[in-house]
């Protein structure tokens, strides 16, 4: 609440800064203002840059590094007997600090020790809060005055602020890179714990997934085990039955629409497809679990089959429901890019329209479904709710889409979901795979933007 | 067509008659191939309608029901010796007197032949302990009430609730069913006198989460969605657009360039798990941020619809015809003048549109803020973004998970209102689209 109170002071001051620069340039040339650099605004811009632009950095580094710090302090103040205590249970006793200071429930008797240091603490935060105003608004005024007495009429105050918008402007644009550096180093660098804990061959061949790991040495029945490949298996099993439902449905869709329908009932059309696509995956999930499931168990029954409640079929099925409007707007795409020409002088030939499209557009149109299809295969595989709603928790090594399976994302986020310590190859295991995940969908993008893109230059 | 066919049997030798039919039999069959491949196409449509028409159908019916609640008409005299002994309306002593004792006397009124110990808590089982909360409230809300018979409305249990609503069937053997032959008597007596009634279930609108069904409510999950929602916004827009400007205005066309591509390209298309990964390291462990904070999941939402807003911004940007910046240029603007005062507001329905849809993207998104801690069970309304907080499609994760019967229709409900909002937010884009879109 703070925050938002300062953030919006130094806007304000910024807006002062902002009328201030702008009346003393038009000052400073007694209102002639052609005989200015630039225009009047962009001295006004230039003074509250000045005044925002420091103290938003300052600010942001602050709120990121105060914590540490005030922890630094605070273990510092702390008896020696506190601090030579391991670091599991040092970080355990601040936690205890910082909530008896927030006023929380406290897991384990109040000692006044402990009360002195929960009000060292509490003391610290509120002289690093008030500190933290106090410098940002000193470096805001200071801004303004800097920014002021800078400004003159031959000051090139449009060109500095279009090297300011020019500098964040090209900041934005590297986030996406560092947003990718982000996901690789931190599953990165999970993983390689994970990796030191149990052996990568055992995690990638080993046919055995328990991630229990015993709390107690001599718990029996739960040493743990982190063999992935069950969890692979389900993935591509349900994978493969979305897909056999997604494309020929997809593609057929995509086929009518582009070649056969009428206007009219493409615009009828297209909006269902849309929908589809707008569903939000928790809600394909609930209808899994609630409609498809019971129904495939008691048509099962009614078969008599024996078709799990969490069978992979479910999942399958309605994951390939969702990814219809995914395979068919791109199939669609690429069907309509496939030039006209080509199309009548099958039809020169004599063919009908079924006979061009089998034999002439598909054949030319290939390259670019077959890219559509892997990205949609890369959306089945990493997609979580669907699963995590429909399919089993057990790892489960079977081919027979009547059983329940586990897949690499459900087992995320069971492993992830609840209280997590950092130091258990079951929490790690998580990243782990995680980053098989991240590794295998981006080889399958990789691939299929180029395959898509080659394809689209063919005919451009 | 006979000649034809006429000088194919000469060459060919076979008789005139024969060429007729073979040929009227390969188009007959072509035309049926071509009768069949289009009904799979019609078929295949047929599918992804039918799909989500059940869809639909399933949502709405289960959890149309949920928007009414059972109520129970009681009778509560407000004794002041129970409530407030002293006298002094004591705010204090006002909150923590025994409600409770006073709806059970209250029941207990409308049934004098209930005496066992057993019966009793039954007979107490029929009302929500929300009926608690409620008598409490509007005591504390006007304590004049005290010493009058007052009447009030009080929520039914979930299990009356679902009887009431049809979805317990009364034919089902007593020990397999969740409502006692007895209460079911209890219940046609209340109905006799009239004093059940299903009203509006204001609750589901109003109140957080609850573990008792009929006490809980979306509102603490709306809030929620629109704070982190809030901060998704507010991040990845300005990036976006100045990602976007970057790459079409100004980007050097060079290596560094082609690798923010591909980046922004991979980024779309990454599992949203792995952004939740993410953010449970970068975000939580190493900066330390709250867990379970709208603060945490609007930035991992952001980085997540970050390529698509820039991609359709690009795309919006790049439509914009090149003569208008060749005019602006020639009157003497900057280039960066160019871009803010004339590509920008023309691309902006463009840009809007894709924030929209990025955005919608967005609000459906359960699973990377499950990986940071937003699933947990809430029962406040958050206050700010560093709160705890749930939202709307993690609720109905929660929700969905709940053994209760009412907990199904609740979620459902919760569904459409989720849905409504997405709805409500694709056609706002479509609306833009259709009413600023320029065609040069």
């Amino acid at each position: 609440m703070q925050i938002l109170v300062l953030v919006s002071t130094l806007l304000v001051l910024s807006l002062i800064g902002y009328y201030l620069g702008r009346s003393r340039a038009v000052a400073s040339v007694s209102g002639e203002a052609s005989r200015l650099h630039s225009l009047p605004g962009y001295y006004g811009l230039y003074v509250a840059l000045w005044c925002g632009v420091p103290a938003l950095i300052v600010l942001l580094a602050w709120l990121s590094l105060e914590p540490w710090i005030v922890e630094r302090l605070l273990v510092a103040s702390l008896p020696e007997s506190a601090r030579s205590l391991p670091s599991d249970r040092l970080a355990l006793l601040l936690n205890d600090i910082r909530n008896l200071a927030g006023g929380n429930i406290v897991s384990r008797d109040v000692d006044p020790e402990l009360r002195d240091a929960a009000n060292h603490y509490a003391n610290m935060r509120q002289i690093g809060t008030w500190a933290e105003i106090v410098v940002c608004l000193a470096l805001a005024v200071a801004g303004i005055a800097l920014g002021q007495r800078y400004i003159a009429p031959d000051l090139r105050a449009r060109n500095k602020v279009e090297k300011v918008v020019m500098a964040f402007l090209v900041i934005s644009s590297t986030i996406a890179i560092l947003t990718t550096i982000g996901i690789v180093f931190s599953l990165l660098f999970e993983a390689i714990r994970f990796f030191r804990l149990v052996p990568p061959s055992e995690f990638l061949f080993g046919l055995e997934w328990s991630p229990q790991t015993a709390l107690r040495a001599d718990q029996v029945g739960s040493s743990g085990s982190f063999g992935a490949v069950p969890l692979f298996a389900g993935t591509m099993l349900i994978s493969f039955i979305a897909m056999c439902v997604a494309v020929p449905v997809g593609l057929f869709a995509a086929i009518y629409m582009a070649e056969y329908a009428h206007p009219r009932f493409r615009a009828a059309v297209k909006p269902v497809l849309e929908i589809l696509a707008g569903v939000p995956t928790v809600v394909y999930g609930f209808f899994a679990a609630l409609t498809v499931a019971p129904f495939f168990r008691d048509s099962g029954g009614f078969l008599g089959l024996d078709i799990s409640s969490e069978s992979a079929l479910a999942a399958g099925v309605v994951m390939g429901i969702m990814i219809i409007p995914f395979v068919s707007s791109l199939s669609d795409d690429i069907i309509t890019a496939v030039p006209q020409s080509l199309r009548e002088g099958s039809s020169g030939l004599g063919a009908t329209r079924s006979e061009t499209i089998k034999t002439v557009v598909l054949p030319a149109a290939l390259p670019g479904i077959v890219g559509g299809v892997l990205l949609a295969v890369s959306r089945a595989i990493g997609e979580t709710m669907i699963v995590v709603m429909a399919a089993g928790l057990s790892a489960n090594l079977t081919a027979n889409p009547l059983e329940a399976v586990t897949t690499v994302t459900v087992q995320i986020v069971t492993l992830l979901v609840g209280d997590q310590e950092f130091d258990s190859a079951k929490t790690l295991a998580a990243f782990a795979l995680g980053l098989v995940l991240f590794c295998v969908t981006l080889c399958l993008n990789i691939v299929a933007l180029r395959v898509v893109q080659k394809y689209r230059e063919q005919y451009e | 067509m006979s000649d034809t066919a006429g000088t194919g049997t000469v060459k060919t030798g076979l008789p005139r008659k024969n060429i007729n039919e073979v040929v009227s039999a390969g188009i007959r069959r072509r035309y049926a191939a071509e009768r069949r491949f289009r009904a799979y196409g019609l078929a295949a449509i047929g599918f992804a309608i039918f799909a989500l028409t059940t869809l639909l159908v399933t949502i709405v019916g289960t959890g149309y029901s949920a928007f009414t609640q059972t109520m129970l008409e009681l009778e509560i005299t407000l004794y002041p010796q129970d409530i407030d002994p002293e006298g002094n309306r004591d705010p204090k002593v006002l909150s923590t007197a025994n409600y409770q004792a006073l709806v059970r006397q209250s029941l207990r009124d409308l049934f004098p032949e209930v005496t066992t110990r057993q019966e009793r808590r039954r007979l107490n089982g029929l009302v929500s302990d929300g009926a608690t909360f409620q008598v409490r409230r509007a005591v504390l809300d006007d304590p004049s009430i005290i010493g009058q018979r007052i009447s009030i409305l009080v929520p039914m249990s979930d299990d009356i609730d679902q009887f009431m609503k049809g979805h317990i069937s009364a034919e089902v053997p007593e020990s397999d069913r969740r409502v006692s032959d007895q209460e079911i008597a209890w219940l046609e007596r209340l109905q006799d006198r009239n004093l059940v009634h299903r009203t509006f279930n204001w609750t589901f609108f109003t109140s957080g989460d609850s573990r008792e069904p009929e006490l809980a409510g979306i509102w603490g999950a709306l809030v929620g969605s629109l704070l982190t929602m809030s901060v998704t916004l507010a991040l990845a827009f300005p990036l976006a657009v100045a990602t976007a400007i970057y790459l079409e205005e100004f980007a050097p066309k060079n290596r560094w360039t082609d690798l923010i591509e591909v980046n922004i390209n991979n980024l779309a298309a990454v599992p949203s798990i792995v952004f939740g990964l993410l953010g449970l390291a970068v975000f939580l462990n190493f900066f330390g941020l709250p867990r379970s904070a709208p603060l945490v999941g609007g930035m991992v939402l952001a980085l997540m619809t970050l390529p698509t807003i820039i991609i359709a911004a690009r795309a919006s940007i790049k439509a914009v015809p090149p003569w208008i910046r060749e005019a602006a240029l020639g009157l003497g603007a900057s280039r960066m003048q160019v871009v803010f005062q004339h590509t920008l507001p023309l691309a902006m329905p463009g840009i809007l549109t894709g924030t929209i849809i990025g955005m919608a993207q967005a609000l459906g998104e359960t699973a990377p803020l499950l990986m940071i801690g937003m699933i947990a069970f809430i029962v406040d309304i958050p206050q700010g973004v560093t709160d705890p907080a749930t939202v709307l499609p993690v609720q109905v994760f929660l929700w969905s998970d709940a053994p209760e019967r009412a907990f199904v229709e609740r979620t459902s409900a919760a569904i459409m209102v989720l849905l409504s909002f997405l709805i409500v937010m694709n056609a706002f884009a479509i609306y833009l689209r259709k009413r600023f879109e320029r065609r040069w």
